[in-house]
């Protein structure tokens, strides 16, 4: 099964009819995967067995008509845990760690009789913006195999966009699932932070991670969140509220919306061909009965700044909890405990995680912490209130997903500053704990622009709603991926 | 301006080791990225609040009633050294201090 041309709605109408068991549905995804694994290098791990075995399942009953997920394969990003299947968060410091149990997210796509294929790739531990911090292998975009497919959740957006699988899990710190998305041009959502659970996620940064959803249809993504959303016990920070249906809010009508645009997001560090894009794009929602004005998010240009010293603080303390004893990498040369700690950490992460981990540490350290951790914490005040005031006469926030589109591999990755600056438009809403999507808004020189949707929180309702009237108006989720490159 | 004796310093509270030349190229790259977080102080942030959480919850608790937890065998099966069903790690103190 190639999945370029197809969607959640009309593989199931084949598996109801008849045309296509579940288990014949997944030999063939496997199929799909292994050839174009050659080119794409999205997956760290297929579990081919684990997948026969649900797809069999599935087939000794009756398909059920009303679950768009039945039977269904679905890529999940490898820093959420799957039970019994590796999960290496792409880090040395896991490349042999079997989870016991799934994240909810994982449980929940279960219970909805979807099937879990297999594992993608990542930046380490999600700490990057191109995949390529990976300790295993590189993915790459498949509009052009020379190029990123961006990250951290890079493999889920390439493994979609290259028709592997239909829809993938990934995750979203500072734009981690929709800067992936606007390169790749598909569909893209980082949900409100507590709109799902971060059980079994392996944790970056608590107070900004948030699993979302992957796929080449919004309709398709509100189905795949739909399953995944909602309050759960062993996250206290799950919100417990009622999850809407979000299938419900794609009726194409945005008449009377109240659009903004951040003058900061269409400056100069965007570029004038993806700017022309996104131009083209308020257009379409014009057209479409919307009201769309331009206004400020005066301290947006210091997101990035926050953000580093936020998330690489946060990540410090997370990932103390490496340290060699009860799981994970240990050194063969740790004669003392001090060793088990010191060279399991140093043989077993990337320089970028150690980039990060030292980053962190120093921002909370004994005499920084004020100038650092606190400054950083009021500043995301005033990114917040920024939001606050535009969400009091708008209903959106839209812009460009990223400045640029996909660039070269290896053109970044030595350079953290400016691969950190790639993450501007995206961060804010991580600040704020907003729901963002990413939606295709066409090409440039061959290569996929993004649409930033944001929402106020809680209100993925009117993302959606706005996300599919710009698809249906302008199908630029009709465009595939040509595979060049790669020759190098 | 971070130099190498902070980085080493940091290095060590972080329980990380670097090799000589790691350590001069670590100290370059965070005082670049420092030089761009020091952007912050252009902002006056006198009196503004720090927001470490967003999503307004208070403590969340629950009944303290015992629930099963995992099984021991399962939880050791990604350690990487075990005896009996415990961790096993190098001596702590040598025989000397003991």
């Amino acid at each position: 099964m190639d999945y370029l041309n197809e969607d959640l709605q009309s593989v199931h109408d084949k598996l109801v009819a008849g045309d296509l068991t579940a288990s014949r549905l997944v030999t063939d995804t496997l199929e799909t995967i292994k050839t174009k694994e050659q080119q794409v290098d999205a997956f760290l791990t297929i579990d081919e067995k684990g997948a026969q075995e649900a797809a069999a399942k599935i087939d000794a009953q009756p398909i059920d008509a009303d679950n768009l997920l039945a039977g269904m394969p679905i890529g999940i990003k490898d820093n959420l845990l799957t039970d019994g299947v590796t999960t290496t968060a792409a880090s040395k410091m896991l490349a042999n760690f079997k989870p016991v149990f799934d994240a909810t997210v994982v449980e929940k796509l279960k219970a909805k009789k979807a099937i879990m294929i297999g594992k993608t790739n990542l930046d380490e531990f999600a700490m990057g913006s191109s995949t390529e911090t990976s300790a295993f292998k590189k993915t790459k975009n498949p509009w052009d195999l020379d190029k990123v497919p961006g990250g951290s959740s890079g493999g889920s957006a390439a493994a979609v966009a290259a028709g592997e699988v239909v829809a993938a899990l990934g995750t979203d710190t500072g734009g981690s699932i929709r800067q992936p998305a606007a390169f790749n041009g598909i569909v893209g959502i980082k949900p409100t932070y507590g709109r799902v659970s971060r059980w079994g996620a392996i944790a970056f940064a608590s107070s900004l991670d948030q699993v979302g959803v992957f796929s080449r249809t919004v309709a398709d993504n509100a189905t795949v969140l739909q399953a995944i959303s909602g309050h759960d016990e062993k996250d206290s920070t799950s919100a417990d509220y009622d999850v809407p249906d979000f299938r419900a809010a794609l009726n194409g009508d945005i008449k009377g919306m109240k659009i903004a645009v951040a003058k900061e997001y269409m400056a100069e560090g965007v570029e004038p061909a993806v700017k022309a894009q996104i131009e083209t794009a308020i257009e379409t929602f014009k057209s479409l009965g919307a009201t769309v004005e331009e206004v400020s998010l005066p301290h947006s240009q210091y997101a990035v700044q926050t953000y580093y010293i936020i998330a690489s603080s946060e990540a410090s303390s997370n990932l103390s909890r490496f340290d060699g004893i009860r799981y994970g990498y240990r050194s063969p040369e740790a004669k003392t405990l001090e060793d088990v700690y010191v060279k399991s950490r140093s043989e077993g992460f990337g320089d970028e995680v150690k980039r990060r981990i030292m980053l962190g540490t120093f921002a909370l350290s004994s005499g920084f912490y004020d100038a650092y951790f606190k400054k950083a914490g009021q500043m995301r005040t005033l990114i917040i209130q920024d939001f606050e005031k535009v969400f009091e006469d708008y209903d959106l926030v839209v812009g460009p997903t990223t400045p640029t589109t996909a660039f070269k591999l290896g053109d970044k990755v030595t350079d953290p500053v400016t691969m950190y600056m790639n993450d501007i438009l995206t961060i804010p809403a991580n600040m704020a704990g907003l729901p963002a999507m990413s939606v295709p808004a066409g090409l440039v020189d061959g290569m996929p622009v993004g649409l930033q949707i944001i929402g106020k929180a809680f209100d993925e309702e009117s993302v959606y709603r706005a996300g599919y009237a710009f698809e249906q108006a302008t199908e630029f989720n009709k465009n595939v991926p040509s595979f060049k490159g790669g020759q190098a | 301006m971070i130099d190498k004796k902070q980085v080493q310093h940091v290095a060590e509270l972080s329980k990380l080791a670097f090799s000589d030349e790691q350590l001069e190229q670590f100290t370059e790259q965070l005082a670049d990225i420092m030089k761009m977080t020091d952007e912050l102080n252009e902002v006056d942030t006198t009196g503004v609040p720090v927001t470490t959480h967003v999503n307004g919850l208070k403590n969340i608790v629950r009944e303290d009633v015992a629930q099963p937890g995992t099984d021991r065998e399962i939880l050791m099966k990604n350690a990487p050294d075990s005896a009996d069903g415990l961790l096993k790690v190098p001596a702590i103190m040598d025989k000397e201090e003991a």
